[in-house]
Formats: C-alpha cells, structure tokens, sequence
C-alpha cells in the first residue's frame, strides 16, 4: 500500500529501540486531513516517544513518515515545522515575561530596519487569532495569564509557524472542564479550517467526546485503529491497558466517627497576596472522606498549605483532634498526625536527585527510628525503605536510585507510601492521581478508601469530578474561597456540581432544575 | 490479570532500571571532569609556555619537584595547601544547601584577628589557651557568616551581595584594629606576638608545616560526616536540593540557612585563625585580600563540592602555588602562568555542562538513553 494523497501524516512501521526496551515496536499511524486523531494509550505506552519520532526529537530505528504523501526523514523539528507541523507540548514553552506577541512570534519575528516591527507582529497576531476564534488579549504578559490561555498561546504560536498538522501532547491535563470545553471547539474550529490535528491522552471521556478517529497502543505496540463511535468507553480502557478496568470503585458506605478536623471561617491569602481563602468552613470525621470540588484556583492550593502549616492563615479557627492549633507549623502538624499528598509531587512531594530511601523519610528524617540527635541511621532507613517499596507496590529496582528515574506513578505511590505509613489521622490528599496511568490511579484509590475503612479521616482535594464522586462520601464545593455547600455523595450529580462549582447554592440548583421540570 | 500485572511491573522495572543505570553512568564524570580539566589546564599552559619561548616539560618538571623532590618543598606546599581546604570546604559547604558564600576572605580576616586577639590577650596553659584561640576564629568567622545567613533568611537580601560588602568591612576594620587599638609597640602595622600557649605547634623543628594541616583534614572528616551521616546533613542537603520539598518535610529552611553559613564561614575562618596562629604568630595590618575566600570557590568547584574532592582541590592548588615561583626562578616561566592554569581549570570543570550535554546527545544517537527527562 502506497501513502494516498488523503492523509496528512502516515507513519508506517515505526520502531523505536532503547536498549532492553522497544519503546515503539512497529507502530502505524494514519491521520485523515481535516479529522482529530487522539493516540490513546497509558503513561509509558510509548505515545510521547512515537510523536517525539514525527516531530523529530528522536529518530525512528525503523519504519517511514510520509506528510501529505510524500516521504520525510523528519532529523529534527525545523524539517517538522517545515512541513507544517507543530507540537503543543504538555509543559508550556512559553518566557513568562513577555507579552503574549512576544511569545508567538519568537522566533519569527517581523523586522523593520533590523528592528523588530512590534506593531506588525500585533497585527499578525491578532488576524490569526481571528481567523481561528483563539481569543487572545496580545499585550498581556504571559505570566498573569490564566493556564487555558497560555495554552491557546502555545497553538497560536505553532499556527504562527504556519502549521497545518498540530499535535497536542496531553492538552487537559491542565485545563479546568469549562477550559477543556473551549478546548475541544477551538480543536473543531481548527479543523473546520483544514487544520488536522493529532492529541496524545490517556482519558477516555476526551477521546469519545473530542476524537473522530483513535490511536490505541500499549506496551510500544499498535493496538488498533478504530472510529470512536465503534466503541465504548469500557472497550477502549480493555484496549488501553489489556486486560478489564474496573471504572466504578466499589465500596461500603462509610461509617464515620468523632470529627477530626473542624475548619471555621478560614481566611488566608494566596502568593500575590490577594485574599484566596475567604471564610471557608467545614469539618472531617474519621472513617470519611470528604471530596472538595471546585474549579482550579479557588482556593484549593492555598487551603491544603494553611492545613499542613506551608501558608500563613489570616483568620479563622483550625481545630484538630478537638484543639485548637493557634499557629499551624508543618513539623509539630506532622507531628500530631496530619498526613499531607502534595499537589505538586516533584516540586513538594519529592526531592528528585535524593535516594527513594532518603525521600521516604523526609518529615520524619529527625526521629526515631531513623535518627538520634547527630546520627542517622541509614540501615534502618534502608530496610524500612525496603519494606515500603515492596508494601506499596513502587516498580523500582531498587532502594538506591534517585526519585527522578521513576515514572509518575511510581513516584506518586513512593509519597503515597511514605504519607500513609506514617498512620495519620487526618490525609490531606491534593490530586493524588494527577498525570499517572491507570494501573496506579487505581491502585491509590483502593489505598485511600482503605484508609477510610481504618477509620482515617481523608480531605481530597481534586479537580478531576469523576475522582470526587466516586470516592468521596459528602462532597463540599468550592468557589472563590468558600464552601458553597456540603452534600452527600447520594445527592450529587455532575450536573449539580458543576453548577455550584460556579457559585450557585445548591437551593438554586434544585431550584432551577424544578423550572426546568 | 495476574500475569499482566507481572509483565507491566517487568517493563516498568526496566524502564526506570535504565534510567538508573543512564543516570548512575553520567556519575562517572563527576570524577573524570576534574581530572581531565586538570590535564587539560596543564596542556594550556604548556601552550603559553611555548609560546613564550620557555620548555613546558622542564617547566612541570620543576613544578613537580618544587612540592615533591624535598622536605622542604613538600611542608610548603601543604602549608599553602591548609587555608585552601578550610575556605574549599567553606563554599562546598555552602554549594550544598544552595548558598554561594562569596565571604571567605572577610571571615577568614575577622578570625585571624580574633585568634590573635585571644592569642597575646592573656598566658594560659596550652591545652586550655590553644582551644580557646581557634573557638575564638571560629565564633569569629561563623558570626561574620552567619550574620549573612540571618540577612538572607529574615530579610532575603542576597548572601551574595553581603558577603562581597562584608569582606570590605572586614578588611577595614582588622586593618584599623591591627595598626591602630590591637597595634603592637614598634614600627610594625600589627598586633602583638602571640604567647608560645597559643601557637598551633610544627610538626619538625626547621619547617613551618603546623598543626593547620591536622584541623584542616579533620574539618573535611567532620564536614563529610555532618553531611551524609546525620540529620542536619540531611537537611542542608533536602535544602539545597529542593527548599519547597525541605519545607513540605517539616523543615526549617530559614533556620537552615544562617546555621549553614555559620558553619561556613567558621570553616573559612579556621583558615584565618592557621594562618595567625601557624604561621605569623600576630595579626598584621591587611593590604588586601590574600584571595584564599576566592580560590577557596575554585577549590570547591574542582572538587564538586565533596570534602574529599575539596582536600584534592585544594593540594593541587597548592601545588600550584608553590610551583608557581619556583618556575619563576628556574625556568623563567612567568608565575601568570600558573594564573592561566588555574584559570583553564576552573573554565574547563565549569563546562562540565557542554560536556554531558556532548556526552548525552553522542549516547542518544546510539539509541542508549531513555528519555531522561
């Protein structure tokens, strides 16, 4: 079979080799002009490396590329731009402090007299964002723009390039659901312009709602090419991971006990010094777990940093286990047994270039049995370490490499294991799952509602709904630092959620679903 | 399920086993770039010795000799070698929690005095007035430090910007203290003599290689142990590794702060206090830095910031230094030319960088790495 004429990239073949390892083990790939083609497959299936093949940053052992019929070896990404492809990676490339024009023509920049020409390149900015319904404000730096807005920077910028194949590395993993909702019309309104556009994800829901074609490898290998409406959300989790998922976690309702932390009328305020926290109450009982949904940057960040002592309260009363703790310090907090999953796990969690034993002692590297007062005890540290990796399940070879040669998930689960054996009363648990395959996502959900059956109190802090709802026993909402309301689990709907997520009281909710009745 | 469970933890298992391996196998240049930079700046040099005219072999012939070929030579070259594994050790120290204490020379000034200060001040016996001559350098130089340290910590203003002013205040004033209230009777800008009870011994009657070179090593010991057997170590390290993971941890970073620059600048300051009360038995009215606080960077930079490193560092530049006059005088070998050795050297272990980078796209090439990002 010769490449057609009808498809904007095909990639035949493909294999990628590091040694021990086929990262890409005879790979196809076939994408349509015109359609959106999400290459579905679990962290380390070998997505990022086959895309790396076609933007050039590496180089296919085997295997060909053809763009618009015609044969490429892609050696770098100037051949890739050259041929009209951009790749919106996951971690922004963006300079924070220029201005959005700045950013989208670095590289391009128009020139008067050897000057570069500021007032054209606004110009040319803001035709294109026109053209493509990318709103855009061209003069605002990129660092006090929102995250949904420097992504539209970043595909602006590979548009700016003169792109016509975009590919987009995870492009949700970041977006709230009301970004990734203008996402998916900017990827239609990009592709009704004949744009095509390839999108790397491990979320099912996004490839049935966004995809008209999918991509499925696993392991490095090509698992199929199907339609998305040929298959159900359950068949593309069977055909990601091989083998069946369990979407729904199963457990008993919960029976919780004493309240252990009683949050009142908190006030704190966030990194620019404006107000984030503003009057949130709500309590925890042990054997619960309490879900806090919300929209990304109403508070979360700030409320999991005054509760584990990082952030300074401006007011309000935090008891725990029944006293007050007047000043919050993250040792003595530690200390009394609160246990806290970061949302940030390699800039907070994790020190990347320390031992895994060394990370698994850290919040506790002063203390018996690890320490005397000048002496560490490194042999008790390692067997303990030993002991964790193995309980927890951490795919490592062994106690000595450095944290930053785990993949995501078995970093997550190396916090995971250090956090919980500490036996604390009170997790506060900030996007446990955030970014890490399946395979480790459920395994740290049983863990935490294994926690819950020992009558731990868990907070869980998440954007992810689908992770609130099925874990959580009552959920309290968020917004603009307050909680709006707390429901049951029985009496929430996404729906329901989402719009007090927004800043409805859950009696208007009800209230508007009777008028709608 | 159970064997997919298996082939999935293989998989993930090699994965992060290579880039273990890739990882461990890049450490290997943490020894070889010092040493091949060493050997780099000596080729340099025998460039510019060429170039002038001169023969770089009997050139580093005689450098070789004037530190080994004599008793004399060798106890010279390591009491050159003693300040540099304090004011070595005083930056690593610093390197390691993420501070740059640029401050070597105002804390080695401020001990010396302070040694000296304590040396002529009264007559005690030796094993009770000795001890308490180099507390007194080294509360001297871990005050000046530490100073910095609680500068940085409570205010955030730089160390290094601090440091830099302080050692100028450090000059001025032991320069004012020495010929002007501490002035010794006579012609001489500087304090009195030191009592016998105060004076770090020699080692052989006829040589001036002093006790120093005892406390140096000792120090590197300690500074080894303090940072990979106890928790204070752990803690600069998690400090200086991440602050945001080390205060996630219950850390106290400020705490750790002014601590980590007391200890680095007490370090700098044993120098100080040697080189009173090894070597010059009084303070005398400084004309200038002597510039052991900046090779004292060089020194930690050659040895990566690891005390054994740092000894190593610091025996080479000192035999540097010594070789450097005895080229002068034996082979007409301008003694700027060990300049420029030393300059190639730490140009040479400051690319380390472009060199892994070299290293690393080379091995990805042949398909060695996984993506190590």
């Amino acid at each position: 079979m010769t490449a057609s004429n009808e498809l904007a990239v095909e990639m035949k073949g493909i294999t990628k080799r590091f040694p021990g390892v086929l990262a890409n083990d005879n790979v196809d790939l076939q994408l349509k002009h015109g359609e959106i083609h999400a290459l579905l497959g679990e962290n380390g299936a070998g997505k990022t490396t086959l895309m790396n093949c076609l933007y050039g940053f590496l180089e296919a052992d085997e295997g060909d590329i053809f763009i618009n019929g015609e044969k490429v070896k892609v050696t770098n990404p100037n051949v890739a731009i050259a041929h009209g492809i951009g790749m919106v990676h996951q971690h922004f490339m963006l300079v924070p402090p220029f201005t959005v024009t700045e950013n989208i023509v670095l590289g391009g920049e128009p020139s008067k007299n050897s000057m570069i020409d500021y007032k054209k390149a606004r110009k040319e900015v803001e035709e294109i964002s026109e053209q493509y319904g990318l709103q855009v404000d061209p003069d605002a730096k990129v660092q006090d723009i929102s995250v949904g807005m420097q992504q539209r920077v970043e595909i602006l910028k590979a548009l700016y390039k003169g792109a016509e194949i975009l590919i987009l590395d995870e492009p949700t993993a970041v977006l709230t659901p009301q970004e990734v909702e203008e996402l998916v019309s900017i990827m239609e309104s990009l592709t009704d312009e004949g744009k095509s556009i390839i999108f790397i994800t491990h979320k099912l829901k996004e490839v049935k709602a966004i995809a008209d074609r999918v991509t499925v490898i696993r392991s490095g290998k090509w698992i199929d090419t199907i339609d998305t409406n040929s298959a159900t959300t359950n068949e593309l989790a069977n055909m990601m991971v091989g083998r069946e998922v369990i979407l729904e976690l199963e457990k008993e309702k919960a029976q919780p006990g004493e309240v252990v932390l009683e949050v009142e009328d908190l006030y704190a305020k966030n990194n620019r010094d404006l107000m984030a926290l503003n009057g949130a109450s709500f309590s925890v009982r042990r054997g619960e777990i309490l879900g806090i949904a919300g929209v990304d940057g109403n508070g979360q960040t700030e409320l999991t940093e005054v509760l584990t002592g990082l952030r300074k309260k401006e007011s309000g009363t935090i008891k725990f286990k029944g006293r007050e703790i007047k000043k919050p310090q993250t040792k003595r907090l530690f200390e009394e047994g609160i246990s806290h999953v970061p949302e940030d796990r390699q800039r907070r969690g994790l020190v990347m270039d320390f031992s895994l034993y060394e990370n698994l002692i850290l919040g506790r590297h002063d203390r018996k049995p690890y320490a005397s007062k000048f002496k560490m005890n490194y042999k008790t540290v390692k067997n303990e370490a030993r002991r964790l990796i193995k309980d927890f399940d951490v795919r490592t070879p062994n106690e000595v490499v450095k944290a930053k040669s785990l993949s995501g998930g078995n970093q997550q689960k190396l916090i995971i294991a250090r956090e919980f054996d500490r036996e604390p009363d009170l997790l506060v648990a900030a996007q446990p799952t955030r970014g890490i395959d399946v395979g480790a996502i459920e395994y740290i959900h049983e863990k935490l509602v294994e926690q819950r059956n020992n009558n731990k109190a868990i907070l869980l802090l998440s954007l992810e709904l689908d992770e609130i709802l099925s874990l959580s026993d009552r959920i309290a909402v968020i917004y603009e630092g307050e909680i709006v309301d707390i429901l049951d689990v029985e009496d929430a709907t996404e729906e329901k959620l989402g719009l007090m997520m927004a800043g409805a009281e859950s009696e208007e909710v009800e209230g508007g679903n009777d008028v709608g009745r | 399920m159970k064997k997919w469970k298996e082939e999935m933890t293989l998989v993930d298992k090699d994965i992060s086993e290579k880039k273990a391996n890739y990882l461990k196998s890049m450490k290997i240049f943490d020894y070889i770039i010092p040493i091949l930079s060493v050997v780099a700046g000596l080729l340099v040099g025998a460039i510019f010795m060429k170039i002038i005219g001169a023969d770089p072999i009997e050139a580093y012939k005689v450098l070789w000799s004037s530190s080994f070929g004599s008793m004399r030579g060798f106890s010279e070259m390591l009491v050159n070698t003693i300040p540099l594994i304090f004011t070595g050790l005083a930056v690593a120290f610093g390197f390691r929690i993420g501070l740059f204490n640029i401050g070597g020379d105002g804390q080695f000034l401020i001990a010396y005095l302070a040694s000296a200060y304590i040396g002529f001040l009264f007559q005690l016996p030796m094993y009770f007035h000795l001890p308490l001559a180099v507390l007194a350098g080294i509360l001297a130089g871990g005050v000046w430090g530490g100073f910095a340290g609680y500068l940085k910590a409570t205010l955030g203003v730089h160390e290094v910007i601090t440091t830099i002013m302080m050692n100028y205040i450090a000059l001025y004033f032991v320069g004012y203290m020495a010929s002007g209230p501490l002035k010794a009777q006579g012609g001489l800008p500087a304090t009195p003599k030191i009592f016998d009870s105060a004076k770090l011994p020699r080692l052989m009657t006829g040589l001036r290689l002093h006790w120093g070179i005892f406390l140096a090593i000792g120090a590197a010991i300690l500074i080894y142990y303090i940072l990979w057997k106890t928790p204070l170590g752990y803690e600069v390290r998690a400090t200086g590794q991440n602050s945001d993971a080390a205060e996630f941890g219950g850390i106290n970073v400020a705490k750790n702060l002014m601590l980590a620059m007391f200890i680095s600048g007490a370090l700098a300051g044993l120098a100080g206090t040697s080189q009173a009360l090894g070597l010059e038995y009084r303070a005398y009215q400084p004309f200038g830095f002597i510039g052991y606080g900046f090779t004292g960077i060089a020194v930690a930079l050659v040895g990566k910031s690891h005390p054994l490193g740092v000894v190593l560092g610091a025996l080479l530049f000192g035999v540097l230094a010594r070789g450097a006059m005895m080229m002068q005088s034996m082979v007409g070998v301008p003694k700027e030319v060990v300049q420029i050795i030393q300059a190639s050297i730490i140009i040479f272990v400051a690319s380390e960088y472009i060199f892994k980078y070299l290293v690393r796209k080379w091995r990805e090439r042949k398909g060695d790495v996984i993506d190590a990002s």
